[in-house]
Formats: structure tokens, C-alpha cells, sequence
């Protein structure tokens, strides 16, 4: 068993990984778990396939996509962030129409563009195993932001996630931290794309903390919760991606599902045993 | 009475979009006034609680808060509104929720909890009874508990004025008399304006009533007067049948009115 790991994490490209691994759960442990606590599983879901606009556009003018990336899902997270403040209802809406916009300006730029183009797969369906050295200073820029942000306003950010008016009533800026968290939302999206695809991006953000909320009542261990489980599931997910040669995000989502059944019947058979 | 108005309403209209909520409010409430407002479902007194807090803009009129404006003037007012959060699920403990209280507009002076930040928490739960379930979670809490807790986090914002949309509500007989009569000792430093469909509560605590149905009627005395009840609800014999003591009905007989 050690041997074989040893083995497996002997290729730089695995151990590259690996350190990718780290960064994007530190930050998407985080993050995620004020996703779901504020309940915008969906909008982040719009700001990560709105950001896929970016991919094409950067394609298309010969940028570095993931710069695009970065900019499209910002600006998408602003966005969606204000109308949401604005009207608490029609963003449901906006959630959809951007997420739908986003994709068809990828689409189309990326088919724009002429040559070989199967790379841009990739950020569809993720590309773990080729990550760079540039990609893996940008994804601990981030994680370092993300941790940096809720260390520093955690008081706040729990007040507005539980009761914004309250926290209006005391004067507590809620506009900036809530959009700020909605850029690195946007941020932690772009990077945890390069694990495991845009498409089941909401997943890796999601699923770690529905897991966590299961099993603990404040918002703390939620997180380190979060981020333990999802280094864990990225950590056997590669290793099994390497051995079966599947991709390794479809893996890694298919064993946080399964990672959260049974964390939701142990926590039905431990509730049906209380009297 | 004192000079200084704690909070100053003057000819206000406000409402949402095209509709018009309040018409022609003018208030005035002073540092050791104790205001019961009634009104029927409807008539706008959540609404006149959201202008004085604002966080809705009236479209005529003035309103000031401590002299202030409400956004600025709302830092010494403690609110417990009339809707509980709704999420049940959000893992937060009461402290938790007590202490949020405390929070000021600064993100860095949020950063930790101060040791007269915890004194003043201990003493809003211990105030309301609530004391020995702080270390629970808010959802393991029911609604009347919920309440209590919601009061304590009003009271740890140390307010000049309070600001209660039906507190108790969902709180028993005897826990609600104790918050009652917290209110009365704490009305000694505090202004308070309570809303309240519990007319004998109101009869029983308030220094002063108004009624709220569009516009307000307030003069400043605790009788339940002839106009209050017509604007306010219509008919006088709604109240008496609702066993309210008769001393508060004041003024003359009660004239048929058309509809
Ligand atoms: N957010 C809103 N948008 C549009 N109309 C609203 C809104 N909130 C309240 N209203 C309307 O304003 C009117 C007054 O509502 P308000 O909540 O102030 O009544 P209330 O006196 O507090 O009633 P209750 O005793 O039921 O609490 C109602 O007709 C209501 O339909
Ligand atoms: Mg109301």
C-alpha cells in the first residue's frame, strides 16, 4: 500500500496534484460552507458556468483562459451579487439567464477559433494532472485570500449569513463583505475548476459541507470539516484516477456522493437509535 | 417630559411601490416614554418600525433617530422584529446569536469578543432567563425560547430605544409577564416602543397607546380612545369582547358609523 502510493506520488505531475489538491480544499472547504450556509448553491453554480465565457474569449484572442476565467466569473459574481441585493427574487432568474450566456459566449468563441482544440475540454471536465507551477501559486493566492477574508470578518459573515436585516440594523457593511465573498466564490470556482471541470465544480464546493452540517453545529468545524473530507475525497480520487485511468474528477464526484449517503444514513440510524 | 425627542417623526408617507402604507405620520417619542402600539393586520406597524429603522425610505416627511438619521441613528436602537429567521437548519449557537448584538460597523473592531462585549452578553441572557441554554444550538430552541433570545440580542446592543414588533407572541403567560416586567425596570433608561395584539398586555404595562391603521392616532395618554378604536379597528364592541378591562375605553359613546 505505501509502496504503491510511494510509487504513484514518484511522477511530479501526481505530486502537482496533490499540492493542487491542498489549496483547492483549503479554499473550497471554506468558501463552500458559506455557500451552503447562505443557501446559493445556484448562483454559484451561474457565476461557474458564466466564467466558461471567459474561457472562449481568452481562446479566442489568445490569452491564458484561465485569466479570462478569472475575470468573467468576478465580474458575473458582481453581477448577480448586486441584483441579488436588489431584488431577493428575480435572481433565481438572472442565476439562469447568466448561466446560460456564459456558456454560449464560450461556445461560440471557442468554435470562432481555428486549430486543435481538445484541450478546452479540459475545463469542462478538468485537468488535474496537468497543473503548472503557475497554476499551483495562483490556486494558494487564492486559498490564502479566501482563509485571509473569513479569519478576519468571521463575526460579520456569520451575522449576515444568519440575519441580514439585523446585521444591517447594526450598521455591519453587509454589501461588501457579501460581494466580496461572492468574488471569491468566483475565484475558488476558476481554480476548482482544474480538478474537476466546471460542470461538477458546485459539487466539490457543496457536498464536503452538506456533509459537515450533518455532523456539527457551528460553522467552525463546519469548515475544517469541509476542508479535511475534501482533501481525503481529492486525495483518493486521484489515486484511483491514476490506477483505473479515469479521470480523476468524475471520480472524485462520484465518491463525495457516496461519501454523503452514507454520511446521511449514519446520521438517520444515529437519530432513529435516540428515543 | 424631557426637551429631546428620541425619536421625531414628522408628516411622513411611506409604503412599497405604488402602494401608500403610511399617511401623514407625526410622532414624537422621549427617553422615558413607554409606547404600546395596536393596529389590525395590515394597518402598518411593522411597516413604521422598518422607516424608523431605515431600512425603508419614506417618500414624504422626516424622521430622525437620536437626533440623527435613522441609518446613523439606528446604532441605539434595539430591535426585535416580528419574524423569526427561517432558516432552522443554520448551525449557530444562542451566545452566538446574543452576541451578534454586539457587532459594530467596523469589520476589524468585529474580530473578537471584548470582555465587557461578554459581560453585557451574560447579563441579556440572564435578563430574559436564558442564561443556561447559551450553549445551545438556536434550533434546538423552541419558538418562545427563540424569542427570549432574540430580546437578549436587542438588549446587548446596550440601546437608548427599543424597538419590539410582538415579542412574546409565542412566549408563555408567565414568561412574558417576566418580560414585561424587565421592560417596565428597564424603561427606567430605555424608551420603548412595543407593538402588541395582546391589548391587555398593552393596557397593563404601557405608559402611553397609539393605534396604527394608515395613520396614526397618538396623543400622548393611556386611554384606549373613541378614535383610536374607530380608525383602528372600527368597533368598540371587538374590544370589549376581547375582555379588555374597561377602564382603558375612554372618551364618549361610540356613534354608528357608515361603512
Ligand atoms: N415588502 C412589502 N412589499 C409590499 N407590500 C408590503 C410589504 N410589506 C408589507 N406590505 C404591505 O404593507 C401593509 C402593512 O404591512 P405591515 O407589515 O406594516 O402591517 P402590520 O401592521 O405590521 O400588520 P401585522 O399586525 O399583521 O403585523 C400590508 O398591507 C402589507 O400587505
Ligand atoms: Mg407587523
Amino acid at each position: 500500500m505505501i509502496e504503491q502510493l510511494s510509487t504513484i506520488f514518484s511522477y511530479e505531475f501526481m505530486r502537482n496534484a496533490l499540492i493542487a489538491s491542498f489549496w483547492i480544499s483549503l479554499a473550497t472547504g471554506v468558501i463552500g460552507s458559506l455557500v451552503v450556509l447562505n443557501q446559493i448553491v445556484s448562483l454559484s453554480g451561474g457565476i461557474a458556468h458564466a466564467a466558461y465565457g471567459g474561457v472562449g474569449i481568452a481562446y479566442y484572442l489568445g490569452m491564458d483562459p484561465m485569466l479570462g476565467a478569472l475575470l468573467f466569473s468576478t465580474a458575473s459574481a458582481l453581477i448577480m451579487g448586486a441584483v441579488q441585493r436588489k431584488t431577493r427574487s428575480g435572481a433565481d432568474t438572472l442565476i439562469g439567464v447568466m448561466w446560460s450566456i456564459g456558456m454560449a459566449i464560450g461556445i461560440i468563441f471557442i468554435s470562432l477559433t481555428p486549430g486543435y482544440k481538445a484541450n478546452l475540454m479540459s475545463y469542462l471536465f478538468g485537468s488535474i494532472l496537468a497543473v503548472s507551477g503557475t497554476d499551483l501559486r495562483l490556486m494558494a493566492l487564492i486559498a490564502f485570500l479566501v482563509l485571509g477574508f473569513v479569519f478576519f470578518t468571521y463575526r460579520s459573515l456569520l451575522a449576515i449569513s444568519y440575519d441580514e436585516t439585523f446585521s444591517t440594523v447594526r450598521n455591519v457593511p453587509v454589501n461588501l463583505v457579501y460581494l466580496t465573498m461572492l468574488v471569491l466564490i468566483g475565484l475558488t470556482v476558476v481554480v476548482a475548476m482544474r480538478m474537476v471541470g466546471l460542470i461538477l465544480v458546485i459539487a466539490l464546493l457543496s457536498i464536503p459541507p452538506a456533509i459537515a452540517l450533518n455532523h456539527f453545529k457551528d460553522v467552525r468545524p463546519i469548515m475544517l470539516c469541509s476542508v479535511v473530507l475534501s482533501f481525503l475525497l481529492c486525495f483518493f480520487g486521484l489515486v484511483i484516477s491514476f490506477q483505473t485511468n479515469i479521470q480523476a474528477g468524475p471520480v472524485i464526484i462520484l465518491l463525495a456522493s457516496a461519501a454523503f449517503l452514507i454520511s446521511s444514513l449514519v446520521r438517520r440510524l444515529h437519530l432513529s437509535k435516540k428515543p | 417630559m424631557e426637551d429631546k425627542p428620541v425619536i421625531s417623526i414628522k408628516n411622513l408617507w411611506a409604503g412599497y411601490e405604488a402602494d401608500t402604507i403610511l399617511e401623514d405620520i407625526s410622532f414624537e417619542m422621549f427617553q422615558n416614554d413607554y409606547v404600546g402600539l395596536i393596529g389590525p393586520n395590515g394597518g402598518g406597524k411593522t411597516t413604521l418600525i422598518r422607516v424608523i429603522l431605515g431600512l425603508l425610505k419614506p417618500d414624504k416627511g422626516t424622521i430622525s433617530v437620536m437626533g440623527q438619521e435613522p441609518v446613523r441613528g439606528r446604532r441605539h436602537i434595539g430591535y426585535v422584529s416580528q419574524f423569526q429567521v427561517e432558516d432552522k437548519h443554520f448551525p449557530i449557537s444562542v451566545w452566538d446569536v446574543v452576541a451578534l448584538g454586539r457587532l459594530q460597523p467596523n469589520l476589524l473592531q468585529n474580530f473578537h469578543i471584548r470582555p465587557y462585549d461578554k459581560e453585557v452578553i451574560e447579563l441579556a441572557l440572564q435578563q430574559t432567563g436564558m442564561f443556561e441554554y447559551r450553549k445551545r444550538t438556536m434550533n434546538e430552541l423552541s419558538g418562545g425560547q427563540r424569542q427570549r433570545i432574540y430580546i437578549s440580542r436587542a438588549l446587548a446592543a446596550e440601546p437608548k430605544i427599543l424597538l419590539l414588533d410582538e415579542p412574546t407572541s409565542s412566549v408563555d403567560s408567565q414568561s412574558s409577564n417576566q418580560i414585561y416586567n424587565l421592560l417596565a425596570e428597564l424603561n427606567d433608561h430605555i424608551a420603548i416602543l412595543l407593538i402588541s395584539h395582546d391589548l391587555t398586555a398593552i393596557s397593563t404595562y404601557v405608559k402611553t397607546i397609539g393605534c396604527v391603521n394608515r395613520q396614526l392616532i397618538y396623543q400622548g395618554n393611556k386611554e384606549l380612545t373613541a378614535d383610536m378604536v374607530e380608525i383602528g379597528y372600527g368597533c368598540p364592541v371587538d374590544l370589549i369582547a376581547h375582555g379588555l378591562p374597561h377602564r382603558v375605553i375612554a372618551g364618549h359613546q361610540h356613534e354608528d358609523h357608515h361603512d
